[in-house]
């Protein structure tokens, strides 16, 4: 089978400051990694991979300098990489990057799977997976803890409200998975980095995949940004001494002024 | 387009406030690299208005005829078939919503219905304040299944038009509503916390970035504007039993070769152990100031009394105090529950970002100068594991 893992570079959000003055976020000197989620689709893609000898393609839509990302996964076992990055991209909401992947998706060929991340930890929409899936006209299976293939049955394990499911699709089909014990993300080390340079890597442009400019970027995307403004700062924290019985009778104190527990 | 003008003054101003990193300054004046995704943060920190996004129009779509708001009404799933669902209460939380913003716009509510079987539903639906039930009642719709449900609601959006749709962000309405929005075309705003009508459009803010910021959503050119809103963020109205609601039947021809996708198992979890954390509403968490995993345990208890789940830190899961499915922060869950309780939890930045959006977070630590106090209402300077037992003691005497 033939598999393809959609990747994106966010920033890691543990590392952005607030400017303390205006409320805003610092992002210089942020270092960018992979999606968590993705990283957990890529290493269940990778599992995959190694069980059946399936081929793994990663496609990443953004900047140049995503690239990274892409080569970290084939560090790690991915077989091939494709970068979407033109201006033309810029602006997209998820509607405008599902259609931007899709496209890529169907200049790939013969696609039986499709993983991606859940969300992704910048925008936590989770639209984005759906959204590939509705425009190549596959099903989808989402919140993914596990995936197994057994022939031309994939079986998912999956989460729903309040419970759990285990879901059987053929291919195709798109996944998207939530970080789960069993897929442990791996870091490549330096001689699989140098290892992977000589694996193939494209960048595709709007025009590579056949996009037409009215469906991308601020244009094609049905949401705009109306305002970017900081949360509304928190007030500081009311602060009470006491260990033991004291700190307990503080604490039934605030549950009951703040009506989490009868007078 | 992104354009700087030669207003600039090179004040550096927008440099650092870039989410992407996207701005140099090269000559004294602001630079975009290929980073930038229009996002337009640097727009409204520049004091001199020397950028600019100008945004083509796409072709304008007729919007006249859309009008209504609608409420997708979620069902909880079943564990066995002869099982009566309920209506979750998130749906009773968006029609409150939902309310609010049919008044404005002087348009029905409308709550949408799909089941296999229809239990009266609309006396409960009414009485939140829906207007209209439209309910496809029909065998194939006895569980959620994504093929299915969508190709309903997207024809029944085709056929109603209404101007606003939403969803709740559960597991099933963010699986659901993309869906749904990439068939149609039409603009969807995930996890809004405040919803408004700003001139007949839909504001929809919700928080980016783990929460470090907040944006403000329009879909000025396309219908419905859809928006899903998590549990427990919207305030639920009072009800008006007897409040009646106008079912309005509707067919939908569905055929088992729709469901692609096939459910060979499905489990409920019944016991509040094993509720997800991200859509409790009390999470009782603690790090690595409970000491032991022996102590850590009597945190279960605490947060049955409560009502809730326990949530842990990366500290706590290293430690092997709970299982990862229970970790809060960065590497684990996002949660924004009504109450955080935190108890040996120093903060680290990975910790905050995914749980500074509950509602009241009381924080106990030793430590008077433990991050996790920046973001607490109420702060408690003392020994977590001390605490907790008397706290437990306490509670069950008041049971």
């Amino acid at each position: 089978m033939n598999i393809v893992v959609c990747v994106k570079q966010v920033p890691d959000s543990t590392e952005v400051k607030i400017n303390p003055e205006t409320g805003t976020l610092i992002r210089a000197g942020v270092p960018s990694i992979i999606n968590p989620y993705d990283h957990f689709a890529l290493q269940a893609a990778l599992e995959l991979k190694k069980k059946h000898d399936f081929k793994v393609t990663l496609v990443s839509m953004g900047p140049p300098q995503a690239k990274s990302v892409v080569q970290m996964g084939m560090a790690l076992g991915a077989d091939e990489g494709i970068l979407l990055s033109d201006m033309a991209f810029a602006g997209s909401d998820t509607w405008a990057t599902s259609y931007a992947l899709s496209k890529a998706i169907r200049k790939i060929g013969k696609v039986d799977m499709i993983f991606a991340g859940m969300q992704a930890i910048d925008g936590d929409t989770a639209q984005t997976g759906p959204g590939v899936a509705q425009q190549l006209g596959m099903p989808q299976i989402t919140f993914c803890e596990r995936v197994e293939v057994d022939g031309r049955r994939i079986i998912a394990h999956k989460q729903i409200d309040g419970g759990h499911e285990v879901l059987e699709a053929r291919p195709p089909v798109l996944l998207t998975m939530i970080m789960h014990k069993d897929y442990t993300p791996r870091y490549p080390s330096f001689l699989a980095i140098s290892a992977s340079l000589k694996k193939p890597f494209h960048v595709w442009s709007a025009a590579d995949i056949g996009a037409e400019a009215q469906f991308l970027g601020l244009k094609g995307s049905p949401t705009q940004v109306d305002k970017i403004y900081p949360p509304p700062q928190r007030e500081k924290a009311a602060m009470f001494s006491g260990s033991g019985v004291e700190g307990m009778q503080r604490i039934l104190q605030i549950m009951k002024a703040e009506h989490f527990l009868e007078d | 387009m992104i354009e700087v003008s030669k207003k600039c003054i090179g004040c550096n101003k927008c440099v650092p406030v870039c989410p992407f990193a996207a701005i140099n300054m090269i000559d004294k004046k602001a630079v975009m690299n290929e980073a930038c995704t229009l996002c337009g943060v640097c727009v409204q920190i520049c004091p001199v208005q020397a950028i600019t996004i100008t945004r083509e129009e796409a072709s304008a779509r007729d919007l006249s005829g859309y009008k209504g708001v609608w409420v997708y009404v979620e069902l909880t799933e079943n564990g066995e078939k002869t099982q009566t669902r309920k209506i979750k209460q998130v749906t009773f939380e968006l029609l409150s919503a939902g309310r609010r913003l049919a008044d404005e716009l002087g348009q029905d509510l409308c709550a949408v219905l799909l089941a296999d079987k229809n239990h009266n539903y609309e006396k409960e639906l009414g009485a939140y304040g829906a207007d209209k039930v439209y309910l496809v009642e029909h065998d194939e719709l006895f569980e959620y299944n994504t093929d299915i449900f969508s190709t309903v609601i997207v024809s029944l959006v085709t056929r109603h038009k209404p101007s606003i749709m939403l969803y709740g962000a559960t597991i099933q309405g963010r699986d659901l509503a993309p869906r749904v929005a990439s068939t149609l075309y039409v603009g969807l705003t995930a996890d809004c916390t405040a919803l408004a009508i700003k001139d007949g459009l839909l504001l929809q803010s919700r928080p980016a970035f783990g929460g470090n910021i907040m944006a403000d959503i329009l879909a000025p050119s396309s219908r419905p504007q859809m928006s899903t809103v998590r549990p427990n963020v919207m305030k639920l109205c009072e009800p008006v039993h007897g409040r009646s609601s106008l079912v309005v039947r509707e067919s939908a021809k569905l055929d088992k070769s729709l469901r692609r996708v096939k459910v060979l198992e499905r489990k409920i979890a019944h016991d509040a152990g094993s509720v997800r954390i991200e859509n409790s509403r009390v999470i009782v968490s603690g790090g690595r100031g409970m000491k032991t995993k022996e102590k850590f345990r009597q945190l279960e208890e605490l947060s049955k009394l409560l009502g809730g789940v326990v949530g842990a830190s990366r500290a706590a899961v290293d430690l092997g105090f709970k299982e990862k499915t229970h970790q809060v922060g960065q590497s684990g869950t996002t949660v924004s529950p009504k109450l955080y309780l935190s108890f040996g939890i120093s903060g680290a930045v990975q910790h905050i970002v995914g749980m500074k959006a509950s509602d009241v977070i009381i924080a106990v630590n030793k430590d008077p100068n433990a991050p996790i106090f920046n973001v607490a209402k109420y702060g408690i300077v003392g020994d977590a594991h001390e605490i907790v037992p008397k706290l437990i003691e306490a509670l069950k005497k008041q049971k």
